[in-house]
């Protein structure tokens, strides 16, 4: 029954998935010899772009403004007057020219300016990309999750949450019970604001970038400038709110001295971990959900590439290329979670190094500690 | 690699959206969802506290309620008993009172028994005598034909008159 039910549900995707290779073929008519162009697709899939595709359209964009500080000050203009064919892809704003750079430019993709015939890379370029974009739509949709569970608070009271809104609480209350609470104890709700919006805008990313349509499809936790804004985030907060006893481990550590002087080697590593933190951060969400993307577009490839091999093979090849990137999407879901939590764990941890009291203070401030403490205790 | 080289752009925009989410989450998100949290977790907590308190006090009340009904089945059996007790009493008592009654009763009948008896042996007596008048009339007449036989036997009733006074 099930091997039944198994052998239909692999001729229908066989049925659905040949009249797209051959429109594939027919589409690369210009390259069906040399074969799919597959490191280009991969990079402008991964990649940022002017304007965001549709479906099914290789030349229709949605539109999306251009915002680029020029040799003679601020153009404004919509995607879709470069990201076009007509007229070459050069647009006229005013006295200077526009256009993506070619291939063999140094700045792929880019918008230049043309000045007298040269590319020139604009001095300030804030268009709002295809990642811009997703991250608006990234903020808008956290905005929108979190203010629910809020509203619910305000409005029901002490009801309990139904739906989506417990969904959502439930994960608040996982993050701050499971990482934030039990590492930065008392300090806790000092950094909890940060972190619930460092995770849920995370996930939140994550999960849009595996959405291959428009609100979805950018690949935003995959692009290092995004995990970096983020990284650097934690990285500010741990040093703005570090304690003395944090900076005297970082320059005066508790070593024999000779790992001190002549050759300060202790206090050396130590500073380079400062850095080391942040980019460790950066790197292992950018890696991760790039990696996590980058299979499932290979996966879906390797059909096209298969295709030059005649029918049979392209249909066995796509029968098993789309079960598994069904699977590894679905891991993807899994990794989205997990990537957000980690961020969100190692952010913790590192906020609560710098939090980390000396043994002296400790003792000092350990009455006070308990005091309050005692005086809940007695009501 | 384009991949690697952070974008300028994406930079700037992603710090100013982080920084519009983090305020908006800051000001209006977190506290009330923290609070809402930490005040239901309150209010459950109460209410289990008071949960339990109301079952102790059930309990509590449960217990006092039997020791009530103990209490008054202790009194009623004592009552019971009193009645008992009492009902006897009430019998003996009215025992007593009718046997009185009765030995009264049939003092008074011996009284009147005897009175009767002795108007009886009175009666009995006078007819007695009567008869023995009339008997001795006759036979006195019979012999008292004579006038010394008269005489003589005048005398000796005197004498016997004068000897009993």
């Amino acid at each position: 029954m099930t091997r039944q039910l198994f052998t239909k549900i692999a001729l229908a995707l066989i049925a659905l998935l040949l009249p797209a290779t051959s429109l594939a073929s027919g589409h690369d008519e210009g390259e069906a010899k040399e074969g799919v162009d597959a490191q280009g697709i991969i990079f402008e899939h991964l990649g940022d772009g002017y304007g965001w595709e549709v479906p099914f359209n290789h030349h229709k964009r949605i539109p999306l403004p251009v915002i680029v500080w020029g040799s003679d000050g601020l153009h404004v203009f919509s995607s879709s007057r470069i990201t076009g064919h007509e007229n070459g892809g050069v647009w006229r704003d005013g006295n200077a020219e526009f256009k993506i750079a070619g291939k063999d430019s140094p700045y792929k993709g880019k918008v230049v300016e043309i000045i007298d015939g040269k590319e020139v890379k604009p001095v300030i370029d804030i268009s709002i990309t295809k990642n811009v974009c997703g991250v608006f739509i990234a903020v808008l949709l956290t905005i929108w999750a979190i203010l629910c569970v809020a509203r619910w608070h305000r409005t029901q009271g002490m009801k309990g949450p139904r739906k989506m809104t417990g969904a959502i609480e439930f994960v608040i209350l996982f993050i701050y019970d499971g990482v934030i609470k039990p590492t930065l104890k008392d300090k806790a709700n000092k950094f909890a604001p940060y972190l619930l919006t460092v995770f849920f805008f995370i996930l939140i990313m994550n999960l849009l970038g595996l959405i291959v349509i428009f609100p979805g499809g950018a690949n935003l936790t995959g692009n290092i400038a995004v995990t970096l804004v983020l990284a650097l985030l934690t990285f500010f907060i741990t040093n703005i709110f570090a304690t003395k006893h944090y900076w005297k481990e970082i320059f005066n550590p508790d070593v024999p001295w000779w790992l001190k002087f002549p050759l300060p080697i202790m206090p050396l590593i130590e500073i380079f971990g400062i850095f080391t933190k942040p980019a460790a951060l950066t790197v292992r969400l950018f890696a991760n959900m790039m990696g996590g993307h980058m299979i499932v577009i290979v996966l879906t490839l390797l059909i096209f590439i298969f295709a030059a091999m005649g029918p049979a093979v392209t249909g066995a090849t796509a029968v098993v290329s789309i079960i598994f990137s069904v699977f590894m999407l679905l891991i993807d879901v899994l990794v989205s979670f997990i990537q957000a939590y980690v961020f969100t764990m190692l952010s913790t941890l590192f906020i609560a190094l710098g939090q980390e009291e000396g043994h002296e203070e400790k003792h000092k401030e350990e009455p006070a500690a308990i005091k309050p403490a005692a005086a809940t205790a007695r009501k | 690699m384009e991949l690697f080289t952070p974008d300028f752009g994406l930079i700037f925009w992603m710090f100013v959206s982080f920084a519009i989410l983090f305020f908006i989450l800051w000001k209006w998100g977190w506290p009330v969802i923290m609070k809402g949290v930490s005040d239901r977790a309150d209010l459950i907590d109460k209410g289990v506290e008071y949960a339990q308190n109301a079952k102790e006090q059930l309990d509590h009340a449960r217990e006092e309620a039997n020791k009530y009904i103990e209490d008054a089945r202790r009194q009623q059996a004592e009552m019971l008993r009193e009645t008992d007790k009492m009902k006897n009493q009430l019998i003996e008592e009215a025992r007593a009172a009718a046997q009185a009654a009765a030995k009264k009763e049939m003092d008074a009948a011996k009284v009147s028994i005897e009175q009767e008896r002795k108007a009886a042996e009175e009666q009995f007596r006078s007819e007695v005598s009567s008869f023995a008048l009339d008997i001795a009339q006759k036979v006195v007449r019979g012999q008292l034909k004579e006038d010394k036989a008269q005489e003589k036997l005048v005398c000796s009733l005197l004498d016997e008159m004068e000897k009993q006074n």
